[in-house]
């Protein structure tokens, strides 16, 4: 047992994460992925400052976690307001922008 | 060669000559239908004032020593640029004077006529506008001190003709007509306009003055190459062989333009541009030798064809043809021909003019009908016009004493004065043809005004009877004039030389020499022989029988030749359209196939690629992602390698 | 509770920097597989709302894994801001947009779910093997020396915050205070906008000018003497069952349930005899004679 299992750990989830934002169609589950990839790199971040034996990989992991708040509120927002103009929240249905 | 000197005095002021016709047409043109009440008057007045100013210079001309009768009036610098520096300036020398006096006097005469002919014409006033930017045009062309000043009232009067032989532009035929009038004259002017790049490359100069100076230190090939360019340009504006087959069409044309241009003005261009050019010619025999084959071959042509025609207007076109190249052959013959060349130029100006004012009456009176068989007796009904035509008749079959006799006789004695096989084959060829233009102009004139009156029994186009009346004094009185000088003007000129030595500080001395083939008095009575054997023929054949209204066929080959104007057109056709032709299709083929399909080719693959390409921009977001993916997986595969692999 | 007592065993002296105890190998075995499969469920549910769940799962145990590797406050504040906050946004959001809408099985992108698995597969790879090779002879300092002095972890967190990464943070706070306008402008639908609520007779006009696929209102759920929950359906005069009358998203009583009303209903059950007090049985036309 050493540290570098739970980079292991992040890299497995991470990875997941990545796979779930390229299958998953619902809009929501895909925010949910990118949470989950957040997660993962926090967990690495922890684990850093661990080895290192400095707290500022954990404020990292502190603004990270800010900013994925503010990733969330707005996103959702979004993904509100193309529900009320769309009646959808598959990625698929939003691809105007093509050929 | 008498020296240059600069124009002074009354000469000076030379410049109005151009500057009359050349007014009158930019306020008929500008002006437009304001003008319409008084631009025929405008017209004629600006040409008789032109003709009146000529009369003052040449008069003053006249008064000086002979020394001092060419005379350079400079006006500007027109074209300044680096070596080519073209002064905008007059020549004023017997020659060009001569020239300034035809134009206008004939051109005069025929804007007059041009009154009551066109008086039933909506656009007359444009019409008159059109005569005199042709008048001022022949005059810029006859008046330049340079090449390239000759070359702009060249163009002038192509463009001029063009206009005036598409006048009535209603009828498909005339367009044609004036379209192949433009296109071959176009042929020529390729040809002058070569022959004033190589003056230029080799002289530094266009200006008549400096090139006629150092025209010797040429090369001989520079000259023969300049001297036939020059002839081609001359072949092209005066309807020589083999760029003869505008001229009979341009009869499209209403009646005076026909006087106008095959009278006094634009065949005459090609006459006087081998006769200015007279010290570039002097230094080339085989450019001589050129242009006397050329005159003969078209001289004989246009007398066979014009045996063959039934159109009145047709006839005397070939008869102009034939004319002309009798000009050619007399400025051909060097030394010996140049006055001879214009004497006849001035004594045909006159008869050919009048003969055909005379067929516009004709016309005039017979509802535009141009076909001699539907004519005949048409003596009684229009005396002054068939005595006037016929004045001009006898001067051009050369009837001795009048114009034709003294002005083509002795070109026909100075071809056979050339000597050897030249004088037997060229006087031959000349007098031969005396005798065919003494049948087909007597075949012409009985047709027209003599036997049965045939248009009693057929109706006009639309239906109506031929009333045959007289024309008008404003038409007749310019005949009267013109048949004047058909009688008296040969004798005028020639005798004693008057012509030729009021023409030698121009054209130097008239040569005459003492040994030809045949001596002169035996040429006048060969001459004379074919030509009445020609009137005796004609009245035999035609006179004697019924002329059929209609034309008789089939006809043996030599009509059928003739008809065909002696498959002039044909050979134009075969020569020189097809290749044209078939070189264009072969260089649109490669322009299309090669050069557009290399450009769209180039095109259409980038426009192929980038239509499969865009296919990748599905609109889906996950896809994007997936490639992010890959693209990211591949920079830290690449950063992995290089960082452990060190 | 752990987190305490990881901070207890790291503060012991009598083992050396790197040393890793074994509650903490034990509590990695534990939670490392209970996140992954948190998040396996979570890629592989159908329903949204179910991924969710899964998610929660992954996010409580990373949570303990921060306490476990001596970082209690962020911890405690994955857990409570993530895990009950954002997650219960996410939930609530759900609720209102997507819960109907549930994946289709079908992948209609040719190619993506197998390169995705690839290429995913890939990066896990990559990026553990450098993590193996990087880490492979580094010692563990851990945090015993930061987090013993100056009042622990929390302090010494907002010390670093309010000091060294100030601007940061003030930054953050302008980026929060963007997001919640920027939230605002974009799930404000404005009074007498086109998400305004519409009269009664608006909708009924609109309805009849065919904005909906029908006239009439959806019929409601069936009301019977055994059942009247939503999950009832309605019948049709011949006594079959609407449609319409029943949600997508609820599970549908089956029909079995209410034979009975429908054979009341179609009036085919057995009637009740309404000659039973007679003697004997007449013909209807013996009655009426």
């Amino acid at each position: 047992m050493s540290p570098s299992f739970y980079l292991i750990l992040a890299a497995l989830l991470f990875a997941i994460g990545v796979i779930g934002v390229l299958v998953r169609r619902n809009a929501i589950v895909v925010f949910m992925c990118i949470e989950l990839m957040l997660n993962s790199v926090n967990l690495t971040l922890v684990t850093f400052a661990r080895v290192n034996g400095s707290l500022s990989g954990q404020v990292m992991a502190f603004f990270v976690m800010v900013v994925a708040a503010a990733e969330v509120v707005v996103g959702l927002a979004i993904i509100m307001s193309i529900f009320r103009t769309r009646r959808s929240a598959s990625v698929d249905d939003s691809n105007l922008l093509k050929y | 060669m008498g020296n240059v000197i600069a124009a002074s005095g009354v000469a000076s002021t030379a410049w109005l000559l151009l500057a009359l016709p050349a007014f009158g047409a930019l306020v008929l043109l500008v002006g437009g239908r304001r003008t319409d009440g008084w631009g025929h008057l405008l017209g004629c007045a600006t040409i008789v004032l032109a003709f009146a100013w000529g009369l003052v210079q040449f008069l003053h001309a006249t008064g000086l020593p002979a020394a001092q009768r060419v005379r350079n009036l400079h006006l500007f610098t027109w074209i300044p640029v680096n070596a080519l520096q073209v002064d905008f300036g007059l020549r004023l020398d017997p020659l060009s004077l001569t020239f300034v006096l035809l134009i206008t006097g004939v051109g005069g005469l025929i804007h007059i006529y041009s009154i009551g002919y066109m008086s039933h014409d909506r656009d007359r006033r444009r019409f008159f506008a059109y005569l005199n930017l042709f008048v001022a045009s022949m005059l810029l062309l006859v008046l330049g001190n340079g090449f390239v000043t000759l070359y702009l009232g060249w163009e002038g009067v192509g463009l001029a003709s063009y206009l005036l032989i598409g006048w009535y532009s209603d009828r498909p035929s005339a367009a044609t007509a004036a379209k192949k009038a433009f296109i071959m004259n176009r042929v020529g002017d390729v040809g002058l306009a070569l022959a004033i790049f190589i003056l230029f490359a080799k002289l530094h100069t266009t200006q008549y003055t400096q090139v006629f100076a150092q025209a010797h230190t040429l090369s001989g090939g520079t000259l023969t190459a300049v001297a036939l360019l020059l002839l081609l340009g001359a072949c092209g504006k005066s309807g020589q062989f083999p760029l003869q087959s505008w001229l009979p069409d341009a009869m499209e044309g209403p009646t005076p333009v026909s006087a106008l241009i095959h009278a006094a003005t634009m065949v005459t261009a090609g006459v006087y541009l081998v006769a200015r050019a007279n010290p570039i010619y002097d230094l080339t025999s085989s450019g001589r030798l050129l242009v006397v084959v050329i005159g003969a071959i078209t001289l004989l042509l246009g007398a066979i064809i014009g045996c063959a025609y039934d159109d009145i207007k047709k006839v005397l076109a070939y008869s102009t043809v034939s004319q002309i190249g009798y000009m050619m052959l007399a400025v051909g013959l060097g030394p010996f021909g140049y006055a001879l060349g214009i004497l006849h130029l001035l004594s045909h100006g006159f008869f050919k003019a009048g003969l055909f004012l005379g067929a516009g009456s004709v016309m005039h009176a017979m509802d535009d009908e141009t076909d001699m068989r539907r004519f005949g007796g048409l003596f009684g009904r229009m005396p002054i016009t068939a005595v006037t035509f016929g004045l001009g008749y006898l001067a051009i079959i050369g009837f001795p004493f009048l114009s034709g006799f003294y002005s083509k006789d002795a070109i026909i004695d100075a071809a056979f004065a050339e000597g050897g096989w030249r004088g037997w084959v060229f006087g031959l060829t000349a007098a031969i043809a005396a005798g065919l233009t003494a049948f087909y102009m007597t075949r012409l004139v009985i047709m027209t005004f003599f036997g049965p009156a045939r248009w009693r029994d057929l109706k006009t186009a639309d239906g109506r009877d031929y009333h045959p009346h007289e024309a008008p004094a404003v038409m007749t009185v310019p005949m009267i004039i013109l048949a004047i000088g058909s009688v008296g003007a040969g004798a005028y000129l020639s005798i004693g030389d008057r012509l030729a030595n009021w023409l030698a500080p121009s054209l130097g001395v008239l040569r005459k020499a003492e040994h030809g083939s045949l001596a002169t008095t035996w040429v006048t009575v060969l001459t004379l022989a074919l030509a009445a054997i020609g009137v005796i023929v004609a009245i035999l054949v035609i006179g004697r029988r019924a002329v059929p209204v209609r034309r008789p066929e089939p006809v043996a080959w030599p009509v059928r030749a003739a008809r065909a104007d002696l498959y002039g057109n044909a050979l134009n056709e075969t020569l020189v359209a097809r290749p044209g032709q078939w070189l264009t299709g072969a260089l649109v083929f490669s322009d299309r196939r090669g050069v557009d399909g290399l450009v769209n080719g180039i095109a259409k693959a980038f426009g192929g690629s980038s239509g499969r390409l865009r296919r990748l921009q599905t609109g889906f977001v996950r896809s994007y992602a997936l490639s992010m993916l890959g693209g990211s997986i591949l920079l830290i595969a690449a950063l992995l390698l290089v960082r452990f692999s060190g | 509770m752990l987190a305490h007592a990881a901070l207890l065993l790291a503060a012991n002296p009598a083992h050396p920097p790197g040393y890793i105890y074994p509650a903490e190998t034990i509590s990695f075995w534990i939670l490392g597989p209970l996140s992954l499969l948190g998040a396996l469920g979570m890629l592989f549910s159908r329903n949204a709302v179910h991924s969710a769940l899964w998610l929660v799962l992954t996010m409580l145990s990373l949570g303990m894994m921060y306490m476990v590797q001596q970082a209690p406050f962020l911890g405690f504040v994955q857990i409570i801001v993530y895990t009950g906050a954002i997650m219960m946004l996410f939930l609530f959001v759900l609720m209102m947009v997507g819960r109907d809408a549930s994946d289709s099985v079908v992948e209609v992108l040719r190619g993506q779910r197998f390169w995705a698995g690839v290429l995913g597969v890939g990066l896990a790879g990559l990026i553990v093997g450098i993590v193996a090779r990087a880490l492979a002879t580094v010692t563990t300092a851990n945090l015993a020396g930061p987090n013993g002095t100056n009042g622990g972890n929390v302090s010494q967190i907002g010390r670093s915050l309010f000091t060294t990464f100030l601007f940061p943070f003030e930054l953050t706070s302008a980026l929060l205070i963007t997001a919640a306008v920027g939230a605002m402008v974009l799930a404000y639908t404005g009074r007498g906008a086109k998400g305004a609520k519409r009269t009664q007779r608006e909708l009924v006009v609109a309805r009849f000018r065919g904005e909906h696929d029908r006239p009439s209102p959806l019929p409601g759920p069936g009301v019977f003497a055994t059942g009247n929950s939503v999950a009832t359906p309605a019948l049709l005069p011949d006594g079959s069952i609407a449609p319409e009358s029943l949600s997508e998203i609820i599970e549908a009583t089956p029909v079995e349930e209410f034979r009975e009303d429908l054979a009341e209903v179609a009036g085919t059950n057995e009637q009740p005899d309404a000659h039973a007090l007679v003697e004997g049985t007449q013909s209807e036309e013996e009655i009426r004679s």
